[in-house]
């Protein structure tokens, strides 16, 4: 052996031997971590979630025109088609003009394309003033067309509103209502679990049998009390934050149960009995043995709970009880679609129920990659 | 304090019980135990699984409360004090005093601290102003005395064998400078060959540090290697009480003779001859009339399903049995060296 390979191959077993030193000094977290990008679909699945955060953060920019600018001439118009030729030669992407005529026998509203002029599609172009987060202005819009030309990828509403735009500016609501939602379930199910698993006796009865009565009671008539019990005068952003706590005050029970389960069952450890027998206070174990201990399995819990939520906001909005224009959910454009005349005339109409399915089966699968990364016996 | 015991005595355990409640059904898991222990000595105790041995440690080291019964100990200052009684106040100062090592080397380690965090845990809880440099030096020092590799100790226990891991459990037990330890199946749940290390590195330390010994196992020859007395436990009761060699050697309870005959020899030329107990345990919500062994006994009489045998002395041992002196009982025959 030469030199240069015996060097060679002291490099890689220095190497190795790093690699493995790096995963004995790992935390449980970095364990995780590491088993979680090796399962494909919650990686899938968080690239997916993440582009939907993403689009959703800079919504003003993503979407093509803004939540409520609608154009008379284009009501209920399908998507629009995308052309490469004009008159048989190479143009580049670009779309026309539509008019609107009506069918003679029918009288149904039929749109033709005027194909004199062709209207290129361009990105970056500059577009109604929006701001980013309430705060950052702009008015630079990621594609458009030129002209006076619209391009409405996803077609219109009944007033003309380019259905893409409300669904991503929508998506602002649908996906952090959840997440609002769920931290203050998280913060509930972790007090009253934690009360319930600690104490028991008496306490945990009380608290398990309130806990039953809850999930007993149906949860749309609830919704409705609830949401009936918020002032009509109020404004949208209020009415936004009063319908995350309803969804929260009801969403905390599961959690509840998983944090009581997890305090019984981690009380009796022998690590947590070493600490007691070593001075260590009640408290202290608490938050330095317990609380870490289930904490994976409450990410677990959120990350499942996300969905119902997303669900249960779409639900609310659905039914006319939660948010309502002018806010926009993916519930209040899937109420669009509630009769059936407009589905099959317009079946444009659904495709925001898409995206609730593509999020909720996306939490979901990141989900299950979380719970199979904190199993530590996979 | 009106508590007095022999000087020679580091704890003297009186009449402990545990009772279990659940729905209404009682169990007697641990019945009137009391026997002694001297400063510097190992006592082993034994039986088989759900006789109430590990109870009666748990008692023992206030992990769970005892029913019935008295700890006396003599703390490092002397005092002789009820360790089932003592306030919290007093607590405070004898609890380091008195520490555990665990069976399960995985569970007693919590997975999400590193080593050097697990066995500084109780200075921390104990001298919570001592700064973080003197603190991490006594650990190291620590798990260079129990055989760790101390290059290793920012690590996690995940990264361990079971054999390491419990010398991190036996480290952890030792920082405080302790007294008296509970070893509850200290190396059951290891290799035989890391079983003979572990063995010999807590009587090493045993001398070194003056530690005092409660070696509670099933396994018995285990406990005949390290024990200077054992303690032989059935159903929650001690039926027989001796010095290690006087109790492998002449037993004189037939328990005590149906589990020595259950110990393997590594030789095959020895051939003993196994006595198998008829039956089952029996249930501790529902113990038997009488001699609690009687249903198994092969030397059971009339008397023996009638009256409770008491614990009481018999050619140097402490025996509850009923025909203990009439008794020719064979004990472990030691194969020459």
């Amino acid at each position: 052996m030469t030199d240069r390979q015996q060097q060679k191959l002291l490099k890689k077993q220095e190497k190795a031997r790093r690699k493995e030193e790096k995963y004995y000094l790992a935390s449980q977290w970095t364990l995780m971590a590491r088993k979680l990008t090796k399962h494909k679909l919650a990686r899938v699945s968080l690239a997916i979630l993440g582009i939907f955060y993403v689009v959703a953060l800079f919504g003003g920019f993503f979407a093509p025109y803004g939540l409520e600018s609608y154009d008379a001439s284009y009501k209920d118009t399908a998507p629009t088609q995308i052309h490469f030729r004009h008159e048989g030669e190479w143009y580049g992407p670009f779309v026309y003009k539509l008019s609107m005529q009506r069918d003679p026998v029918t009288y149904k509203k039929v749109f033709m394309e005027d194909t004199t002029t062709p209207y290129r599609l361009q990105f970056f172009v500059q577009g109604e003033p929006y701001r980013i987060l309430g705060l950052i202005p702009g008015n630079i819009h990621l594609f458009g067309a030129e002209g006076g030309a619209k391009v409405m990828l996803f077609g219109s509403d009944s007033l003309g509103r380019d259905m893409l735009s409300r669904i991503i500016l929508g998506s602002q609501i649908s996906l952090t209502i959840p997440f609002a939602g769920t931290f203050i379930s998280f913060i509930l199910g972790l007090l009253i679990g934690s009360a319930s698993g600690y104490f028991g006796g008496k306490v945990d009865a009380v608290i398990q049998r309130v806990i039953e009565v809850l999930n007993s009671l149906p949860s749309i008539p609830l919704w409705m009390a609830l949401s009936a019990a918020i002032p009509p005068e109020i404004s949208v952003t209020q009415k936004y934050l009063l319908i995350t706590v309803i969804l929260s005050l009801l969403g905390w029970t599961g959690l509840a149960r998983v944090v009581r389960g997890k305090f019984m069952s981690m009380k009796n450890e022998d690590y947590v009995l070493a600490a007691r027998l070593a001075g260590v206070s009640d408290f202290k174990i608490i938050v330095k043995h317990l609380i870490p201990g289930f904490m994976s399995y409450l990410i677990v819990t959120l990350t499942l709970g996300i969905p119902g939520m997303i669900i249960g906001e779409t639900s609310m909005s659905f039914l006319g009880l939660g948010i309502s224009s002018p806010a926009t959910s993916w519930g209040v454009l899937l109420k669009d679609a509630q009769n059936i005349a407009n589905i099959a005339n317009y079946p444009w109409r659904l495709i925001p129920l898409f995206f609730v399915v593509i999020a909720v089966l996306a939490f979901n699968f990141l989900g299950d990659g979380i719970r199979d990364a904190a199993d530590p016996y996979k | 304090m009106a508590e007095s015991m022999h000087e020679d005595l580091i704890l003297d355990v009186q009449n402990i019980s545990k009772v279990f409640v659940s729905k209404g059904v009682s169990v007697k898991a641990v019945t009137d135990i009391s026997f002694q222990v001297r400063r510097g000595e190992t006592i082993g105790i034994v039986g088989e699984s759900g006789c109430g041995k590990t109870t009666l440690g748990r008692c023992i080291v206030r992990a769970i409360e005892a029913s019935a019964g008295k700890v006396l100990y003599r703390t490092q200052k002397g005092e002789v004090v009820n360790f089932l009684s003592v306030d919290a106040k007093q607590m405070k100062g004898i609890r380091r005093e008195i520490q555990m090592i665990f069976q399960d080397p995985y569970s007693s380690l919590d997975p999400r601290m590193t080593v050097i965090d697990i066995i500084g845990e109780p200075i921390k809880a104990n001298y919570p102003k001592m700064p973080k440099a003197e603190r991490e030096q006594m650990v190291i020092d620590m798990a260079a005395r129990v055989g760790l590799n101390t290059t290793y100790l920012k690590r996690y226990p995940h990264a361990f064998s079971g054999g390491q891991r419990q010398r991190i459990g036996i480290a952890r037990a030792l920082i405080l400078r302790p007294r008296l330890i509970v070893c509850d199946e200290a190396v059951s749940a290891l290799d035989v060959s890391i079983q003979a290390q572990i063995i010999n590195l807590l009587k090493d330390l045993q001398k070194e540090m003056q530690l005092t010994y409660l070696f509670i196992s099933h396994d018995l020859s285990v406990v005949e290697h390290i024990s200077d007395r054992v303690g032989v436990m059935y159903l929650g009761k001690m039926v027989e009480f001796a010095d290690t060699e006087s109790l492998f050697s002449h037993p004189l309870h037939p328990y005590t003779e149906a589990l020595l005959s259950a110990v393997p020899v590594a030789d095959p030329e020895v051939h003993m001859e196994r006595i198998r107990l008829k039956g089952e345990i029996p249930n501790p919500a529902n113990p038997p009339k009488g001699c609690y062994f009687h249903e198994r006994c092969a030397y059971c009489t009339e008397m023996c399903r009638e009256k409770p045998p008491l614990l009481r002395q018999c050619n140097g041992h402490m025996v509850a049995c009923h025909r203990a002196e009439e008794l020719k009982l064979k004990g472990f025959e030691y194969s020459d060296p």
